[in-house]
């Protein structure tokens, strides 16, 4: 891609890791309340991540109350992103969680990487 | 005072503004463009400014062309436009960069759209086509009847139909200016603009204030 379009992109932001489908991480997120600004946290397991580069997302799934599934989408150069934290690394095998969304409390589980 | 730029597509990426949020712009590099002649009303009928673009080697132009440079003392330069103004307020010679736009305004810009070859009905005008169940198989993206019976006879000029698509003088117009870059002559604006990758765009004020 031209060097001139990089210029303007968005930088990379230095407290998010590479992220692997799988990992249950907390994402930090900016949240605008008035002239307040507030960090909401969103714990929960990367389901996938689409694209590359500027353009790239994540989606992170997270069983709230009631066992409902919450799905959010984050863009990973977003500047409302203020960090994402991997808990941990699970074995998956493959690139999109789907199969997830089916599932509840013990079947929702994965086994750590070490 | 004039407003305006030639520059070349260089492509499109997302951006975030102030609050976030990711808004679609395509970069062009646009400028610097030098005043490479003013028409006036008394001289030549009308009023304008001829601005040219992109520098290249004095043997890639013809000799009138360099010395219609010449007179200014202005490098040779492959393109060149006419933007009409009433008021330019610009002398020959002048350099013209990015900065002349800022972001928030907006703004016209001409380019040739992508030439598609020779396409159907359906594509080049959204006709609805054929039915495509009830035994119709050969006619599922077909023009239909192109006129009325006997009178008149015949098809009227410039019915539409089936024909060559794309490649004409398209203009984008009330794009916002998200973005300007003086020092790399980079202008963003909102959404897309006619052309392919590398094409030569017009940037004018826009016509809808």
């Amino acid at each position: 891609m031209s060097e001139l379009i990089k210029a303007v992109e968005a930088p990379v932001n230095p407290n998010i890791p590479a992220l692997r489908p799988g990992d249950a991480v907390s994402v930090h997120v900016k949240i605008k309340e008035g002239n307040r600004e507030r960090i909401q946290e969103f714990k929960g397991t990367v389901l996938f991540i689409r694209k590359s580069g500027n353009d790239q997302s994540f989606t992170v799934r997270r069983v709230a109350s009631n066992g409902i599934g919450v799905e959010r989408t984050f863009l990973t150069r977003s500047p409302r992103l203020e960090k994402v934290v991997v808990d941990r690394h699970n074995i998956v095998r493959r690139a999109r969680m789907y199969f997830l969304r089916g599932r509840t409390g013990k079947s929702a589980r994965l086994k750590q990487k070490f | 005072m004039l407003k305006g730029l030639i520059g070349k597509k260089i492509g499109m990426t997302q951006i975030f503004d102030e609050g976030g949020v990711a808004i679609p712009v395509t970069i062009i590099e646009a400028g610097p463009c030098y005043v490479t002649q003013v028409r006036t009303l008394e001289k030549d009928g009308y009023s304008a400014v001829q601005m040219g673009f992109q520098e290249v080697k004095p043997k890639r132009l013809a000799g009138g062309e360099l010395g219609h440079l010449k007179r200014n003392n202005l490098p040779p330069l492959k393109y060149l436009r006419e933007f009409r103004s009433k008021q330019p307020e610009v002398s020959e010679g002048d350099q013209v960069k990015v900065d002349v736009f800022s972001t928030g305004e907006r703004v016209d810009v001409v380019g040739v759209s992508k030439g598609k070859g020779f396409q159907g009905g359906v594509k080049r005008y959204h006709f609805r086509g054929g039915p495509k169940t009830h035994g119709q198989s050969d006619r599922e993206r077909g023009p239909g009847s192109r006129s009325s019976g006997t009178t008149p006879g015949r098809v009227y000029k410039g019915a539409r139909g089936p024909g060559h698509m794309g490649d004409d003088r398209v203009t984008a117009q009330n794009l916002k200016v998200v973005l300007v870059d003086a020092e790399r002559n980079l202008l963003g604006v909102r959404g897309a603009v006619p052309g392919g990758k590398g094409s030569l765009v017009v940037i004018k004020e826009t016509r809808k204030q």
